[in-house]
């Protein structure tokens, strides 16, 4: 349910993995909630021809699984999945597929949100942006794992 | 002793590779290797307080010691999604 790739992404493949996951658990799953990351067309008013994503991808599954299990220390009936894309990706390409499966809606939604801010706060991956007239490494948190007051700002974005 | 230093995204570029060997002086810590990586390669010291590292595929702090044969990876800030 956790994949680095280089190969396009698929929703489907992974929500039907993440929800079998659970499927039989408790009160099984009700909620299948996804969240794509896509490749937009312009960064800060510049034209975006293309991105290469880059991961340290030992450590970045490790991530991504120290954020499922944050995931369900909070929500215990949730299964999560994580798969980022990395190398060259077009405009409208997904470099991030999240799946949140839970009994119940609400708790789908949340931990789609969360999933989503703690990738952005802690995994070792680097956006390499391609301009028409330029190129530029996107740097974004400075990675503290144990940053309480930051996992804290996660949860209450995903709460909100 | 001799570490593997690993470098990612712009580190990377600065640095003109992705790894390399580093030697330093026992006892030494995340922070000595970064500094003797970055008398090598100068155009890493603007990351000095933006860097993070890794040793051995486990986030640590650069206060952490590191052995004979580690792997240590410096981390630029992260933008995944």
């Amino acid at each position: 349910m956790l994949a680095v790739t280089r190969a396009p992404l698929s929703v489907d493949a992974l929500a039907a993995e993440v929800e079998a996951s659970v499927r039989e658990h408790g009160e099984g799953c009700g909620a299948v909630a996804s969240f794509l990351g896509v490749v937009r067309a312009t960064h800060q008013g510049r034209a975006v021809r293309y991105l290469e994503y880059e991961a340290f991808d030992a450590l970045a599954l490790k991530v991504f699984a120290q954020i499922q299990a944050e995931a369900v220390d909070r929500w215990p009936s949730a299964a999560l999945g994580i798969a980022h894309r990395v190398g060259r990706l077009a405009i409208g390409d997904a470099s991030i597929v999240i799946i949140a499966a839970t009994a119940h809606r609400a708790e789908a939604f949340q931990v789609c949100r969360y999933a989503i801010e703690r990738v952005k706060q802690i995994a070792p991956v680097w956006k390499h942006e391609f301009f028409e007239d330029g190129e530029a490494w996107v740097e974004g948190a400075i990675v503290n794992p144990d940053d309480d007051a930051a996992r804290a700002r996660a949860m209450e974005i995903a709460c909100a | 002793m001799r570490v593997t230093v690993r470098l990612f995204a712009r580190l990377r570029e600065l640095a003109g590779a992705e790894s390399m060997t580093v030697e330093v002086p026992a006892p030494a810590t995340a922070a000595t290797v970064w500094r003797a990586l970055c008398v090598t390669a100068p155009a890493l010291v603007p990351f000095e307080r933006a860097v993070s590292c890794a040793i051995n595929t486990n986030f640590s702090r650069m206060s952490h010691a590191v052995a004979d044969g580690d792997d240590v990876a410096f981390l630029p800030p992260v933008s995944g999604g």
